[in-house]
Parts: structure tokens; sequence; C-alpha cells
């Protein structure tokens, strides 16, 4: 019978040679990611009366969310992670400064097509960019996959999402991402696979696939697959000599919905404040005073997001009413940022450029917001104090956004930039 | 298991951050956590709640981040149950593996107003709305859900389980 590609990646997970959507599977874990919280894992493994990790090799730990510690707790929880994996001989630790997970992983070579990876953050789905199923779980379902390796989940439907069109200059994969969003909303995913195709999509770099696959959580997305092909194959060539299975959806599988979007003409896209399903064209939001802008995160904090926001920035200055903060995702983003002359760049404007890591994203520090601020940033996640104060307003827009934004000191659509 | 409680209601989309706030994700201790419960969305919200309330909401209940701390806090505040239109995909796992019963039905939702007295009966499948004398069938789930929730968890399943 035909399948998707999420049926085929469980399927194989679970040792059957085939599975239909609903059906409920025992599927054998291929890479288990935490972070911080790997802390509280930790503790409910122990709970769990097991001795031993199912398998060290295949469970991978990276610091990034409060790095480095910015209170005794997180010191704390991040000195217990570190005996807990001394413990366990868990090699694959990326401690302080290495960077965000959903950019190690990748970077380091952890993720092949084909694969089915948990990890206890919802923007797992990034690793959909890279043709596998990748899905987000709380501490207790990993204290569970450390002990058996193996995890019940449910076969999702899948939505497919045709996308065409070239998108113009200064229009990133970013707005394409909450355009969609915005058109099926926050819960227009939930239970479901997504599958991205079409010439867009093909078009795109790796650094915006990995954009796309990671902010399609905001509609719910269980994951968020992306086919595929010679991009992925060359980025892999660089990272691992495992070998891995290209598995692809059948011509007559079968899609709960297809969707058709034609990005042509789409605009820069801006998420107002509390929801990320209400995007607006930015010119519906131009003026708006902002008091800091946030260039990072696990959606938008890679090499090309870097040099867009260089090219807008270069010789120009950032408003002296707005804290611009930028946070590599990773050390070699970073590092290549520095070759690249990228940094020099944000620096000579005026921007705090501070660790490769999770930075001001969740609220906790550099770069915690105040009631009654305004931010706008290239993160995932626009919620009621997500930032810091509830009464804080959170505006999400592309990098070339941010940058545009903080230079004039308000939204600002990136394409003005260009005159 | 027949679970009673009056409702507490809120809306849509309502996501963990506000459930419980990134700043509180330190908080080792559950009880410390379950003292932020809701802070951003609902700061009265102790002022009204009784151990055993229900909380019933829209679709997509605990969207947002994978943390388990928003069913933990929740279960440790003294919730009895959340029934929602829809629940986002991580919260609905997260709570039956904390144990606290998650139950779909859109027909009650719409049927229910703040502080109506309800009662559950899981076995039977049957939300009461007591206030108003009506009657409510819950989405089935399958029986090992239940399990793991009357239990008290994934946690305590499994040690039942590893034990028999
Ligand atoms: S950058 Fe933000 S969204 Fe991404 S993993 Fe870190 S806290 Fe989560």
């Amino acid at each position: 019978m035909a399948s998707t590609i999420a049926e085929k990646i469980l399927a194989r997970a679970s040792g059957k040679k085939e599975v239909k959507a609903g059906e409920i599977v025992d599927a054998d874990i291929d890479l288990a990611m935490s972070h911080d919280n790997t802390a509280l894992v930790s503790k409910i493994f122990k709970e769990m009366d097991k001795k031993n990790v199912w398998n060290s090799q295949r469970i991978v730990i990276v610091l990034d969310h409060q790095t480095p510690a910015n209170t005794i707790k997180t010191a704390e929880n991040h000195k217990l992670i570190r005996e807990f994996v001394k413990k366990q001989n868990i090699k694959n630790l990326f401690d302080v400064g290495e960077g965000i997970c959903h950019q190690i992983l990748p970077e380091k070579g952890f993720v092949h097509p084909g694969m089915l990876i948990v990890g206890t953050d919802s923007h797992t789905t990034t690793y959909g960019a890279f043709g596998a199923f990748a899905t987000g779980i709380g501490t207790t379902d990993m204290a569970a996959v450390w002990s058996t390796g193996k995890l019940w989940l449910k076969v999702p439907k899948t939505l497919g999402f045709d996308i065409s069109g070239e998108l113009s200059k200064y229009v990133m994969s970013k707005d394409v991402i909450l355009y969609l969003i915005s058109k099926i909303g926050a819960d227009g995913a939930n239970y479901k696979a997504c599958e991205f195709y079409g010439d867009t999509i093909e078009n795109m770099s790796i650094d915006s696939r990995m954009c796309i696959s990671n902010q399609a959580m905001e509609a719910g997305a269980k994951a968020a697959i992306i086919p595929p092909d010679k991009k992925t194959l060359d980025y892999l060539k660089l990272r691992t000599k495992e070998p891995f299975e290209l598995l692809y959806s059948d011509k007559d599988a079968e899609y709960e919905k297809t969707f058709d979007f034609d990005v042509t003409d789409t605009e820069p896209q801006v998420a107002c404040p509390g929801k990320v399903d209400n995007a607006k064209p930015v010119s519906k939001v131009t003026g708006v005073k902002i008091n800091q802008a946030v260039l990072g995160s696990c959606a938008n904090g890679r090499l090309e997001d870097f040099a867009i926001a260089a090219d807008i920035l270069k010789d120009k200055t950032i408003s002296k009413n707005v804290r611009m903060i930028v946070v590599p995702a990773s050390r070699s983003v970073y590092l290549e940022a520095i070759t690249k002359g990228y940094i020099e760049i944000f620096l000579k404007a005026g921007a705090v450029v501070v660790n490769p890591g999770c930075g001001p994203c969740l609220g906790l520090h550099q770069g915690v917001l105040a009631d009654g601020e305004c931010v706008i940033s290239s993160t995932n996640r626009n919620f009621k104090g997500r930032m810091g104060a509830p009464g804080a307003e959170i505006y999400l827009g592309s990098p070339a956004t941010v940058v545009a934004s903080a230079v004039k000191g308000e939204i600002t659509d990136p394409r003005d930039m260009m005159l | 298991m027949i679970l009673k409680g009056n409702a507490m209601k809120y809306g849509d989309d309502i996501n963990t951050d506000v459930i419980i706030p990134g700043r509180y994700l330190n908080f080792v201790k559950p009880e410390e956590l379950a003292l932020h419960t809701m802070e951003d969305l609902d700061p009265d919200f102790f002022k009204t709640f009784t151990k055993g309330d229900v909380i019933v909401a829209g679709r997509n209940f605990g969207c947002g981040s994978s943390r388990e701390q928003a069913a933990m806090c929740l279960k440790y505040a003294g919730v009895g149950a959340i029934v929602a239109k829809s629940f986002a995909r991580i919260f609905y796992r997260n709570a039956i593996n904390q144990g606290l019963p998650v139950i779909e039905s859109s027909e009650a939702v719409d049927a229910i107003e703040n502080e109506d007295e309800l009662s559950i009966d899981f076995d039977k499948g049957l939300i009461k709305n007591v206030t108003k004398n009506l009657w409510f069938t819950m989405q089935p789930v399958p029986e090992f859900l239940r399990d793991i929730i009357t239990a008290g968890g994934l946690v305590p399943w499994l040690r039942e389980k590893s034990h028999s």
C-alpha cells in the first residue's frame, strides 16, 4: 500500500512492513536529545528503578537554555547533568557555549534522513528538514525512552504543503512559514505530520529549510518533514559517514489534506503579540516603536540569517532607542560569522553579541524585557511573558525585518532598506 | 474513578508559557512549582480555585513548549481534570504521564459555564454538568492510557507493572 514518509519511518522504526495513520506503534528510537531539562529527566529516570540507560551512544545532551548558568539553581542543575552523563558514560554532551540543540545535532552529523528522533523540546521538529521524523516529548516520556529505547506513538495523518514561487529580496523562509501558520492556525497541524515540498522549498538553503521545520511546530506539527535532496546530501557528506536510507512518500500516498501556496508576492510577515498565528504583512504594523531587537534562536540564528542581517546593517547604526542582541546558534556559526566579517558589522552598528545558546528567547537572561517594553525578535514564540514581564509585547519577524527595525527604532519593512 | 469539582473556564490556545512561565522551570520541587500555576494568564487563579476543581478550556490547550512542568504544576496545584475541545499533543502526553486526567469533549465545553458543578465518571466515560443537569460523553481513549492515569502517572504505572 502507498505510504507517506512519516508512515514509512514509523513502520521501519516499529519493525513492521507498513503502518497506517491512526495506528499506535511501539517504536524504537534512533536518537534521544535533551537539554538543560536533562536534570529533570535524570530525576524521573532514577524513579524508574533502572540502573543504566538503554544506549549511551544514542543519547545527545546539549546545554543551551541558560548558559553560562545565570543562577545557583541553574548551576546546580548543570552540575547534576555533568555528573549523570559521566556516570552513564554518555559521550555526547555539548556543554556551555557550543550552541542550541537544534543547531548542534544536525551540525555535528547526528541527524540523518529516515531517522526517528525524539527530544525534550517542542522544536525538535527542526530535524525534519533532513527527512527525519523528529518530534518533541516531555521529560517522563524521555525517561521511559532512556530506560527502554522505545516509545508508543500514534501514526499521524500527513498534511502536504506544496509551496511554489520565487521569494523577493529580503523575504525569507521565516515569512513563508509565518504566513502559512496564520492561514492554518495555531492548531492547524496538531497531531499531524507536515510535509513541505515544491520549487520554493527545493530552492531553499538548508538553513532556510530548518527554519520552516522549526517554526512549523507553532501550528502544532508532530513532525515537519522536507524530502531529502542533493542539498541535504551535500550537507550530510561533510558531517557523517554513517549509512542512512532515503525515504519518500509514494505518489498515491494518502494525505489528510494538501495545500497549495504561491508565495511569489508574499510580503515580509510579522506575528503580532500573544499568538504566533497572528501574523500580518509588515506594512500593517510598520511604525510600532521598539525597545529591543533580537537576532538569534533555533529558528533564525544561523549563518544565512547573519549574512542577510549584515547586508542590511553594513555602514548603518542601530537606533539609540533600541538594544539589539545577537545570539549565534552555535560556536561554528559564530566563528564563521567572525571570518566573514558579520560580527564586526554588528558590533560597529551598536549590537550586543552574546554567547551561542538560546539567549533571551525564553525570558530568563541576556535581555529580559520589562513591562510595557516592545521587542521584535527572530525567535519562534511571542506568548505573553515569554521573553520577560507579562506586560512586554513580542513581535516576531525574519532576521531582515528585525535588523531593519533595529536601525529605524520601529517595525520596518526590510525592503525599504534597499532604497 | 468519579471526580467532582467546579469548572474554571478559559478560552482557546492556552499555552504552556502562561500555565507555567519559563522563569520557574528551575524549580525542582513540584509543590513549589504549583504555587505559580497560571500566574501570567490568571494572577487570581488561587483566589477562586479549590482543590479538585476542573479546568474547562477551548481548543489546543497546552500548546507551545514541551515543558512537562505545565502538567506537573496543574496536578500538584490540585486540578482534578482538564476538559477541553482539544489538547496540544505534547501536553496531552505529559498530562497522562503525570496522572492528570485530560478529557476531550467539544459539546461539554460549550455547555459548561464558569463555576458550574461537574461530576466526571471515567469508567462510564461521562461528564455531568450538575448545575445544568446535562450529560456528555467523552472521546474514548485507549485502555492503556486510562490505566496510566488511574495508576497516577507513567512512573507508578511502570512500577506496578514490574511488581506484578
Ligand atoms: S532558542 Fe528558544 S525556541 Fe529554540 S530551543 Fe532555545 S528556548 Fe527553545
